[in-house]
């Protein structure tokens, strides 16, 4: 009986996602490697991955510093409606990232109510990945605030210690790794995320460009052998980057 | 003073990029009157958008749900050599940008793919392919976790008392993993109806045949109809927001128990 159900496991992951995987893989290099490195160095593919990865980048780093406020205000403020507050952080899991993009667009966009148009612009592109992140890290770091003992930092403050470095010193270090693994997801899903951002950056290339829509048109012209190769280039970096942190975390934890 | 500064810095952000943004998109759909945005999302295009929605998330989650228990068992209750990269691989969907799945089902059932199929890309199953595979781990992640914490003891009670295996994992798995599951399905449920980069890019987006609801939306928007966009957004927002509630509840029960 195992040994079938492990065997019906195993078989359907390969069936749906480690074959597909591996197909682009393999249409990655059938033109050999120096298409490949054609493919990942093309003007217009190296300004569309930079964009995305730096933009990632800034995501992420705005996730941490937000994320952890909400979470500290969640946890440690007291104040009406915060259950629904609580409750609103998962929005962005819940809407459909096609909406996403609609609903920034509602009141950011060229006939918005409050005169600002950010549409077709990075700052859209920006506004898009905070958007759909946003709950990553304030989810990894809410139960790790919620279970910090006090009496460490009330020790610190009979001591003389000031706030910032009570936050710095003692509550800081022990949210690390959680926000290390929150700031991971965000990442990984900024570097790859499609729906939010198809309508709202306008998708002009070298401006507003990011890799998977990129990709996205690639394979919309039929060139699968380039987005199969820019594909495994965007696949690399978001492991090594997950790899990267849930290293950092596992020795955080060990510490 | 600085709890103020905090608790507003807080709200402000989530005000500006949550709230006002997802409240805007329910003015604008109905700023034409109601009768507009009801009639932008009955006429033919938009119904079965939402039927084909309705069918490929009800055949993609039974699916994800059987694989997530079975899964979840297995890992839960054997070793096996290899078990760790099967436990990681599981949560690839997770890690990969919706075009890339879209790309590497071309690539395998499209025409000129590795199983020279003629009728999955551009047609529903390649759809529901692609939605299975975005949604694949949910169930898993929030059974195993249950299974793991709950050991043994009492499935081994079940079996030394005669139970055979199906009346084991009937009436003592089954009753043990159920709000996992349900939390599990219903995750899985709303990314397969919220789902777009995937089924775009396999669906070959024919109006009236191959459109989901996200396509629809992005359908709509490109040919400047704002009002039946945001219509069409607006429902599957409520669809959203039925799911977020869903979930509330659900973690309240969970933490209860």
């Amino acid at each position: 009986m195992p040994v079938v159900l492990g065997g019906y496991s195993v078989a359907w992951l390969t069936l749906i996602v480690l074959i597909p995987l591996s197909a682009v893989v393999v249409r990655s290099l059938d033109d050999g490697l120096a298409e490949f490195w054609d493919a990942i160095t093309a003007p217009q593919a190296q300004a569309a991955i930079r964009l995305t990865l730096v933009i990632s980048a800034i995501v992420a780093l705005i996730d941490a510093v937000m994320g952890t406020l909400i979470a500290w205000v969640l946890v440690r403020d007291e104040f009406p409606g915060k259950r629904f507050v609580n409750a609103v952080i998962d929005l962005p899991f819940a809407l459909p990232t096609i909406v996403a993009g609609l609903v920034l667009l509602a009141l950011y966009g060229p006939s918005g109510p409050i005169g600002i148009n950010i549409a077709y612009t990075r700052v859209a592109l920006l506004l898009a990945l905070l958007f759909i992140t946003l709950p990553f890290v304030v989810r990894a770091v809410q139960p790790v605030l919620m279970a910090l003992e006090r009496d460490v930092e009330e020790a610190a403050e009979s001591l003389g210690a000031k706030p910032l470095t009570i936050f710095r010193r003692i509550i800081l270090p022990a949210l690390r790794p959680a926000m290390l693994a929150g700031v991971g997801l965000s990442f990984g899903r900024a570097v790859g995320e499609f729906g939010s951002v198809v309508l709202i950056s306008g998708n002009l290339p070298y401006k507003t460009e990011v890799a998977s829509v990129l990709v996205y048109g690639q394979i919309e012209s039929d060139n699968t052998t380039g987005a199969a190769a820019v594909s495994v280039l965007l696949l690399a970096v978001s492991f090594a980057v997950l790899m990267g942190i849930s290293f950092i975390a596992r020795r955080g934890h060990v510490q | 003073m600085s709890k103020y500064v905090l608790r507003f810095t807080a709200l402000g952000y989530l005000a500006a990029l949550l709230v006002v943004p997802v409240g805007m998109v329910f003015y604008r759909a109905f700023e034409k009157g109601f009768a507009n945005a009801w009639e932008a999302v009955t006429t033919p295009p938009a119904q079965h958008a939402f039927y084909l929605t309705c069918v490929i998330t009800l055949i993609a989650v039974p699916l994800n749900a059987i694989f997530g228990v079975v899964t979840a068992w297995v890992l839960a209750r054997y070793d096996f050599r290899g078990k760790r990269v099967f436990d990681v691989l599981i949560d690839l969907p997770f890690a990969v940008s919706p075009v890339i799945v879209g790309l590497a089902l071309i690539l395998v059932w499209g025409r000129d793919g590795w199983f020279h199929m003629t009728n999955v890309i551009f047609s529903t199953p390649g759809m529901i392919l692609a939605t299975i595979f975005i949604s694949l781990p949910f169930v898993v992640r929030e059974v195993l976790p249950v299974l793991e914490e709950e050991g043994t003891d009492q499935e081994e009670a079940g079996s030394t008392l005669g139970a055979r295996g199906w009346q084991v994992f009937w009436r003592i798995t089954l009753p043990t993993i159920r709000w996992g599951l349900t939390y599990g399905i219903i995750l899985a449920t709303a990314r397969s109806i919220g789902e777009f980069g995937a089924v775009a890019v396999v669906s070959g987006k024919i109006s009236g045949r191959t459109e989901t609801m996200t396509v629809f939306v992005e359908d709509r928007f490109q040919s400047l109809d704002l009002t039946g966009a945001y219509a069409a957004g607006v429902v599957l927002a409520l669809l959203g927001i039925t799911v977020l509630t869903l979930m509330t509840l659900l973690q309240r029960r969970h933490q209860r128990i």
